[in-house]
């Protein structure tokens, strides 16, 4: 029946939200909300491309 | 409105340009006022990194770039493996992780320009920055970088990191926070399904529902709120137990007594099959009572962080002297009493010590807040933390560790911190005395309902307990006051006594101190004068050519006025004279009097207290420069405020009549005083506080210490000595006086919404005991309510935290 469903929905919710307190997901509540308002193209990040070599 | 002559502020750090000073940077197309070298210098690093986007993106100022020399020496210091194993994670290969502290940030645009930066470093891996906590988590390449490069990379776009080892307490902190949240996410989720269960039960009541159904959902109900009771035990049983055993009522007894009798009356239905289930409220209860607590706790941590970069004044290595004269680098925790240490110039002596050899200049600001340095020869005692300026000196250590003056200071400040405010305890009282009363009705009312109509018993019981919860009273305060402190130390305000906030707001003179509080403490060049043919940019360029590569923060004063093309050789310094060196073939001195040789001539002075140096060559003196202390851009906004929120301003100091009087009737000063001592400061103090003043006293702690500690309230100058920061209830971190008059605000702001907690707590009390007692009030809409109440007081309290745009800029 839809009763022990939601009891087993109910345990796999509570399962992953436990995970990502422990991973911490919720370190930081702030930050991502700013990250997406800046641009993040990759200016470079040490790695020299082999395409970036040019004569 | 900028025209040549009016004085422009710098486009990085908001600071005033200085009159003759031509830094610009070029950004985005156009070009840019700097207000010093190291702004000029950090702009260029930004502009050049391509991260000019940074000037869009901040809202608020970025942290100036008068460069700080000694921390570019003490990078290289955390590259050692000794210092490095008490932070450094390694990983596979030659990977390792450390955290970092970073300071100076302003806003979000600061934490995206380092992030940025730091990942663009070759050999970094990966960098995270956590925007409320300015950590910034850093893992690197060992083969390929260095962790003193990565620090390095920080300053270059003019922010400071220290690697950091969370202390343990820190760690807890961060494990309570999760254990919280977890709590918060299992109650809610459950109780969510609680609720669903409870809206078919509810219906069933409504249209009839088979019994059969009836019992599955109570018996699913129940399975559902043991979690529930086991996630409530650590917060609020075992707290209610100790209490009991103490004969104690605190808070905690109600709620938990109110939590078990619905759960075991509900168990008792369900076992039975029939009657009253209230799950729903256990549930609802518990989860709106760990939602306060937790943006408790948040609210907690945020203002506990502020103190935590605090003071990072003793370095992490020492030079050691072995008995046969060679050295050995080794981390400052293995130092004993009775080494000897070398420190070279621009290093931080290590620890507490006497100086065995040598002579030289020492910085002593870390803890007395003097920017002029002392002179210590063999004999002397030195403070851990202090910056020798120009000669190496051996120091034998006196003082190891938990024993150094410094941190003596540390200490004194946390245990400061964890006094718990008064009318937090109040409120503690109030709520124990209540409780019993309350726990006496619900007996009451229990017995009565008994007696009448036995199968509302529980249900009325567990209303009358859930409702008078002096949940909200006891949050009314504590709320107020941590969301207050909380954003007062976001300006930069560190208040470091409970009573601080209250005191603040209620008081009724405002005592500042005059040198390093409304000046700022430093010198500046105030007068040029060429004595010869020279023009006033030539002897300029000359001293400061002189000056170059001191450490004296006299040096500061003439840093502007350096040319490239006047550069001196071979400058020797003579501790307590001056410096001398060669330029373009003639030998220059620049400093006192005396070992200029200019004693005989007699120039007039406009200021008994400024410092006059001279310039000479072989022909005799050429130029002398008055310096003098400045007064700070921003005390006569602060004094404006102040006076028009009907507070009283007055001015102490220790110097002469004509300066003190000068500097009142330009500030509108309600009263003076002058030459006093620090006895004569404090007895002033004590004279307005006896005529029924409330005195806030605001100051930069040399001789201020028992003047800070003697007022009602005091505010230490971030910038003064360490020993005034442990005395005084609050500190200024940010150099900007103009912060103090927002916290006035906040603080009367903080005690209004006390006040509103504290009268909305009463009131819901008083209005809802009755109806609960007279069965008016469901366990449900008492759960509802009594929690409804709890949030509007936090909420009403988060209200504080609301950033107020900055008014004119």
């Amino acid at each position: 029946m839809l009763v022990p469903l939601a009891l087993v929905l109910v345990a796999l919710i509570i399962w992953v939200f436990l995970w990502s307190v422990r991973s911490g997901q919720f370190d930081d509540l702030e930050g991502p909300a700013h990250r997406i308002l800046m641009d993040d193209d990759d200016i470079g990040s040490g790695i020299v491309k082999k395409s970036d070599k040019k004569s | 409105m900028a025209s040549g002559s009016e004085s422009q502020t710098c486009f990085h750090c908001g600071l005033p340009v200085p009159q003759g000073s031509h830094y610009q940077v070029e950004i985005d197309g156009r070009l840019r006022p700097m207000c010093c070298a190291g702004c000029e210098a950090v702009a260029h690093a930004i502009v050049d990194s391509g991260l000019s986007d940074f000037y869009r993106y901040r809202t608020e100022n970025a942290p100036t770039g008068q460069l700080i020399p000694d921390f570019l020496r003490r990078a290289k210091a955390y590259d050692h493996p000794e210092v490095q194993k008490s932070f450094v994670r390694s990983e596979e290969g030659n990977v390792r992780e450390a955290s970092l502290i970073l300071e100076g940030i302003t806003c979000a645009a600061c934490v995206w320009l380092n992030e940025r930066h730091l990942a663009a470093v070759p050999g970094v891996l990966e960098v995270n920055v956590n925007y409320a906590t300015h950590r910034a988590r850093v893992r690197w390449d060992d083969s390929r970088v260095k962790l003193s490069t990565i620090l390095e990379a920080v300053h270059d776009v003019g922010y400071v990191a220290h690697p950091y080892d969370p202390s343990r307490q820190e760690r807890m902190q961060q494990q309570e926070r999760r254990r919280q949240l977890m709590r918060l996410g299992i109650t809610g989720v459950l109780g969510m399904q609680i609720m669903i269960l409870a809206v078919s039960l509810y219906t069933g009541d409504w249209y009839g529902m088979d019994v059969s159904f009836r019992h599955f959902f109570y018996w699913v109900s129940l399975v559902l709120t043991v979690p529930i009771i086991a996630v409530a035990v650590r917060p609020f049983f075992l707290p209610a137990w100790r209490d009991i055993r103490h004969f104690q009522a605190g808070m905690d007894v109600p709620v938990t007594l109110g939590i078990l009798i619905a759960f075991a009356g509900s168990a008792w239905s369900t076992v039975r099959g029939q009657g009253h289930i209230y799950y729903d409220s256990v549930a609802m209860f518990v989860f709106f009572l760990l939602t306060a607590r937790y943006f408790e706790l948040m609210a907690r941590m945020r203002s506990a962080e502020a103190t935590q970069s605090l003071v990072h004044a003793t370095p992490a290595m020492a030079t050691r002297l072995g008995s046969d004269g060679e050295e050995e680098q080794i981390p400052v925790g293995e130092l004993a009493i009775g080494d000897r240490v070398l420190v070279r110039p621009g290093e931080s002596i290590p620890t507490d010590g006497e100086v065995s050899e040598g002579r030289a200049n020492v910085d002593e600001s870390v803890l007395t807040g003097e920017p002029r340095p002392i002179t210590k020869s063999a004999g002397a005692a030195v403070v851990g933390g202090s910056i020798v300026t120009d000669s190496p000196m051996v120091v034998t250590v006196s003082r190891i560790g938990a024993d150094t003056v410094l941190a003596g200071i540390l200490r004194l400040l946390e245990r400061a911190q964890a006094e718990k405010p008064r009318l937090a305890r109040l409120a503690d009282r109030a709520a124990g005395v209540f409780v019993p009363v309350v726990l006496v009705i619900a007996a009451g009312t229990a017995a009565y309902w008994w007696w009448h109509s036995p199968e509302r018993w529980l249900a009325v019981t567990v209303s009358v307990l859930v409702v008078t919860c002096p949940c909200a009273l006891s949050l009314a305060t504590p709320a107020a006051l941590t969301a207050g402190t909380g954003a007062l130390a976001r300006l930069g305000l560190l208040a470091t006594r409970g009573h601080t906030l209250e005191t603040l707001a209620n008081s009724t003179v405002v005592v500042f101190d005059k040198t390093g509080t409304l000046t700022e403490g430093r010198p500046q060049l105030l007068q040029t004068r060429p004595l010869g043919a020279l023009s006033v940019e030539q002897v300029l360029a000359i001293a400061a050519a002189l000056e170059a590569r001191s450490e004296h923060p006299i040096a500061a004063a003439f840093r502007h006025g350096l040319r490239d093309e006047i550069r001196a050789g071979n400058v020797v310094n003579t501790p307590g004279g001056g410096l001398r060196g060669q330029i373009k073939g003639e030998t220059w001195s620049l400093g006192s009097r005396a070992f200029v040789g200019a004693d005989g001539v007699l120039p007039a002075t406009t200021h008994d207290e400024d410092t006059v140096v001279w310039l000479a060559n072989d022909d005799g003196p050429q130029a002398l420069f008055v310096l003098g202390d400045r007064l700070r851009p921003d005390a006569a906004e602060l004094v404006a405020t102040i006076k028009a929120s009907g507070r009283k301003v007055w001015l102490l100091s220790g110097d002469h009549e004509a300066a003190t009087r000068r500097l009142a009737s330009e500030l509108s000063m309600d009263r003076a005083e002058w030459e006093l001592s620090p006895a004569g400061k404090l007895q002033t103090i004590k004279e307005l506080q006896a005529a029924g003043e409330r005195v806030a006293m605001i100051g930069d702690g040399i001789n201020d210490a028992p003047v800070l500690a003697g007022a009602h309230v005091s505010i230490a100058m971030g910038s003064g000595t360490q020993l005034a920061a442990a005395s005084a209830d609050m500190i200024l971190l940010s150099p900007s006086l103009a912060q103090i008059s927002r916290g006035f605000d906040i603080a009367s702001r903080t005690v209004r919404v006390i006040r509103q907690n504290l009268a909305w707590a009463v009131l819901y009390n008083v209005v809802a005991l009755p109806l609960a007692v007279t069965g008016e009030v469901a366990p449900w809409m008492a759960a509802l309510g009594m929690s409804a109440s709890s949030l509007l007081v936090v909420t009403n309290a988060l209200r504080l935290t609301r950033r107020k745009p900055l008014k004119g800029r």
